[in-house]
C-alpha cells in the first residue's frame, strides 16, 4: 500500500446492464491534492465516485481508498470520507443549523466539540446570518456552502464533491474553489467531477473521461504540452468559407469557431500543418491570419475525446 | 454508545421534521377522530324504520290491526299505502322503499287457514342487511286474539353476551382500532424511506456512519409514541361518546397495542424499501388495506369466510389484534387468555423488521 497515495484503482469497471458506465479504469489520486474528473454527462464520473465511496459496487477491478479495500471496507471507509452529492441532499425542511447538528450526531462528533465546531463552520462558509433559515428556502449558492459545511465537518481525510458547482453562480464558483484550496492545504484530498473547463484547470491533477475511458490524465499544464496536436488559430473576416476551406484538408482533426477566429487542430506527426492550411485558405480565396497557438485545456479535451480514426488522420 | 446517539439522531430529526409538516400531524389526530366518528354515528348494524308501503287489498279489521303493529316493531317505518302489489313492485324498482308489504284480499280466511301464508313481503334483496333485518318479520304472530300473542315460547333464547343492547359502537370500537393503528402507522413508514429518496438525502444518508438498522429503527421509533396517542384518543372519544367499556386491563391493552403498532411500521419499512415514489407508497398502502378491513374479522364475521380466506385472515397482525382488543375490552380477558395472538404480533414485528433491514442496503445498486 501506498502512502503518498489517497486513491488506487485498477481495472474499474461498472455495467449497468448492457451499457458499460464505466470501463477499466486506473486511476492514483495523490494525498492532500485536488484531483478533477473532467467529461460530458454521462462519461462515468458520477459512477466513479460512487463506487470509491462504496454506493456501487464495482462489476471489475478492485480500489483502495485511504488503505481500505471497497466495496468491502466501506463501512470503515465511511468516517473517512466526506461526500457531496450532485444534487442539493439535506433536509429542506430543517434550518441550517439543525442540519450541521444532525450531521455531528451522525458522525459522533463528541457533544463538547459540536457546538464550536458549528460555529466555526458557520463564520468559514459565511452562514452565519442564515443560520435560522430552512434550507429548503436559500439560494443555489448557500445551499452548496452549506452541502460543503456538512461534509467537512466531520474532519474527513478524503472529500469527493460530484458536480458541486452546477448549480452556482460564477461568484460563488470561486469562492467554493477558495474553500477548496484552503482544505487541500490542510492536508485533505479532495476528488472533484465537473464538466466546466475553468475548474478543470484549477485542479493539481486530471483525468478527462469519454464513455466511461480515462482517455488522459496528468496535471493541466502537463496535458497542455502534450496533446499530441498542432494548435492553429485562424483569424478569418469570413469565419464561415475558412471554415470550409480547413475543412476540406483531410489531415485536420478539428475545427472550433470562437467568435471571428477558429481553432484548428492537426496531428503532430503532420510536419508542414501551418503551410497547409494556408495553402487551403488560398485556395478558397479566404482572407485570413494564421500562428501556432499554445494549447488550451478545451484544446486538449477536444484532442482526446476524437475518435480514434480523426486522431490518426 | 455511537450507535444509540445516531439513533437517537434519526428519531430527533424525524419528530422535528414531523412537526413541521402540519398536514401529516393533523392527520395524526385526524383521521381517528373522523373514523371513529364516522363508524360510531353514520353505521349502525342494528337496522330499523326501513322504508315500507302498504297494499292492503283485505282492508279488514284484523289486516288494519296487523299493518299498525308492524309500524310498532319500529322495523318498518310504513311511509306510503297503495292500492296493488304492482305498485309495490314500481317502488321497489325504483329504490323508494326497502320493503313492501302485500296483504291479499282473503287475508282473513289466510290466517284462519293457517297453511298459506298471509301476508308477503316483498325486500329489496340487493342490500343483504335489510334481507337479514327483514327476516325478523316472519316470525310476527297475527292471531284474531291479541292476548295469545306473546305466550308463544321458543325452544331456544339467544343471549348476546358482551354486547347486550347490541349496540354497533361497542362491536365497531375494538375493531375500528386495529384498522386505524394499521392505516396510519402504515402510511406514515411506508413513506418514510421512499421520501428521503425522493428528496435525495438518502445518498447522503448512506454515504454516513448511520447504519440500517439504526436509520430503520430511529425512524420507527416516534409513531410508536403517535400510535399510543391515537390509541388514548380512540379509546377516550369511544368511552366519551359512545359508551364503549374497557373491561379488562388497559395496560393489557396498551402492550397489545405496542407489539401492533410496531408491527405495522416494520410492514411499512418493509413496503417502503420495495417502492422507489411516494406514490407507488400509497398504493401499495391501500393494497394492503383492503385485506386488513375486509378479512380481519373487522367487517364481517370470521367464521363466515372460506377457508383460503381465514388462512390469508389468520397472516394479517390486524386479525390478532382484534381478537386481543375485544377480548381485552369486552370479554374481560388478559393477556395470558390470548398467549398466541401476542405472541405472532411480536414474531411478525421481528421478520418484517430483519427483512426491512436487509434489504435497504447501504447500496444504490
Amino acid at each position: 500500500m501506498n502512502d503518498e497515495l489517497a486513491i488506487r484503482a485498477r481495472g474499474l469497471s461498472k455495467d449497468f446492464g448492457h451499457l458499460r458506465a464505466v470501463d477499466h479504469l486506473d486511476l492514483d489520486v495523490p494525498r492532500a491534492s485536488i484531483y478533477g474528473f473532467l467529461g460530458p454527462n454521462g462519461s462515468g464520473k458520477s459512477t466513479t465516485i460512487r463506487m470509491l465511496c462504496g454506493l456501487l459496487t464495482p462489476t471489475e477491478g478492485s480500489a483502495d481508498v485511504m488503505g481500505f479495500r471497497v466495496p468491502e471496507q466501506s463501512k470503515e471507509l465511511k468516517p473517512k470520507i466526506g461526500y457531496m452529492t450532485q444534487r442539493f441532499s439535506l433536509f429542506g425542511d430543517m434550518t441550517v443549523t439543525e442540519n450541521l447538528e444532525f450531521i455531528a450526531e451522525i458522525y459522533s462528533v463528541p457533544f463538547a466539540e459540536r457546538a464550536p465546531r458549528i460555529e466555526e463552520l458557520l463564520e468559514k462558509y459565511d452562514l452565519a446570518e442564515q443560520r435560522k433559515q430552512f434550507a429548503g428556502t436559500m439560494s443555489g449558492g448557500q445551499r452548496q456552502r452549506l452541502g460543503l459545511a456538512c461534509a467537512v465537518l466531520h474532519h474527513p481525510e478524503l472529500l469527493l464533491l460530484d458536480e458541486p458547482t452546477s448549480a452556482v453562480d460564477p461568484q460563488s464558483r470561486r469562492d467554493f474553489w477558495a474553500n477548496l484550496f484552503r482544505l487541500a492545504e490542510g492536508g485533505t484530498t479532495i476528488l472533484v467531477s465537473t464538466h466546466y473547463m475553468d475548474e478543470a484547470e484549477r485542479c493539481h491533477k486530471l483525468a478527462i473521461l469519454d464513455h466511461g475511458v480515462k482517455v488522459a490524465d496528468g496535471a493541466p499544464q502537463e496535458l497542455q504540452r502534450n496533446t499530441g496536436m498542432h494548435v492553429i488559430e485562424v483569424l478569418a473576416d469570413d469565419p464561415y468559407h475558412a471554415q470550409a476551406a480547413i475543412s476540406s484538408l483531410p489531415v485536420v482533426a478539428s475545427v472550433t469557431q470562437l467568435g471571428v477566429r477558429l481553432r484548428v487542430l492537426i496531428p503532430e506527426s503532420v510536419a508542414d500543418a501551418l503551410d497547409r492550411i494556408e495553402k487551403a485558405l488560398r485556395e478558397y480565396k479566404v482572407t485570413a491570419r494564421t500562428h501556432i497557438a499554445d494549447a488550451t485545456l478545451e484544446d486538449v479535451f477536444v484532442a482526446v475525446t476524437l475518435n480514434p480514426e480523426q486522431r490518426a488522420a | 454508545m455511537k450507535s444509540l446517539s445516531r439513533l437517537m439522531a434519526v428519531t430527533r430529526k424525524e419528530v422535528r421534521q414531523l412537526r413541521r409538516d402540519r398536514l401529516t400531524f393533523a392527520m395524526i389526530f385526524g383521521m381517528p377522530m373522523m373514523q371513529i366518528l364516522l363508524f360510531g354515528y353514520a353505521i349502525n348494524t342494528d337496522v330499523r324504520n326501513l322504508r315500507t308501503a302498504v297494499a292492503d287489498e283485505a282492508n279488514t279489521h284484523l289486516s288494519r290491526e296487523f299493518v299498525a303493529q308492524l309500524g310498532e316493531t319500529q322495523v318498518a317505518d310504513i311511509r306510503q299505502r297503495v292500492n296493488s302489489p304492482a305498485e309495490l313492485e314500481q317502488l321497489l324498482r325504483a329504490g323508494e322503499i326497502s320493503l313492501g308489504v302485500a296483504i291479499p284480499p282473503d287475508f282473513d280466511r289466510r290466517v284462519i287457514d293457517g297453511n298459506r301464508s298471509a301476508v308477503h313481503i316483498l325486500v329489496d334483496g340487493s342490500d343483504p342487511t335489510v334481507l337479514g333485518v327483514a327476516n325478523q318479520l316472519r316470525n310476527m304472530p297475527v292471531n284474531f286474539d291479541s292476548n295469545r300473542r306473546d305466550k308463544e315460547l321458543s325452544a331456544v333464547e339467544v343471549r348476546p353476551y358482551y354486547n347486550p343492547e347490541r349496540r354497533t359502537p361497542v362491536n365497531i370500537v375494538p375493531g375500528l382500532m386495529g384498522v386505524i393503528l394499521t392505516m396510519t402507522m402504515m402510511i406514515f413508514t411506508a413513506a418514510a424511506i421512499v421520501r428521503e429518496r425522493e428528496h435525495g438525502n438518502l445518498e447522503l444518508l448512506i454515504n454516513t456512519p448511520v447504519t440500517s438498522v439504526e436509520l430503520m429503527t430511529g425512524k420507527i421509533l416516534p409513531y410508536i409514541a403517535i400510535g399510543m396517542v391515537q390509541l388514548a384518543l380512540i379509546l377516550t372519544i369511544g368511552d366519551l361518546l359512545f359508551d364503549v367499556p374497557v373491561r379488562g386491563r388497559v395496560l393489557d391493552l396498551y402492550v397489545a397495542a405496542s407489539l401492533f403498532i410496531a408491527a405495522n411500521l416494520a410492514l411499512g419499512l418493509f413496503v417502503s424499501t420495495m417502492v422507489s415514489t411516494q406514490f407507488q407508497a400509497m398504493q401499495a398502502t391501500f393494497f394492503l388495506m383492503m385485506p386488513s378491513i375486509l378479512l380481519s374479522g373487522f367487517m364481517f364475521p370470521f367464521d363466515g369466510m372460506p377457508v383460503a380466506a381465514q388462512y390469508l385472515g389468520e397472516a394479517l397482525p390486524i386479525t390478532h389484534f382484534i381478537r386481543l382488543t375485544r377480548g381485552i375490552m369486552l370479554r374481560e380477558a388478559s393477556l395470558g387468555d390470548m398467549p398466541f395472538a401476542l405472541i405472532y404480533l411480536g414474531s411478525f414485528a421481528l421478520v418484517a423488521m430483519t427483512a426491512a433491514a436487509l434489504r435497504f442496503s447501504k447500496r444504490l445498486d
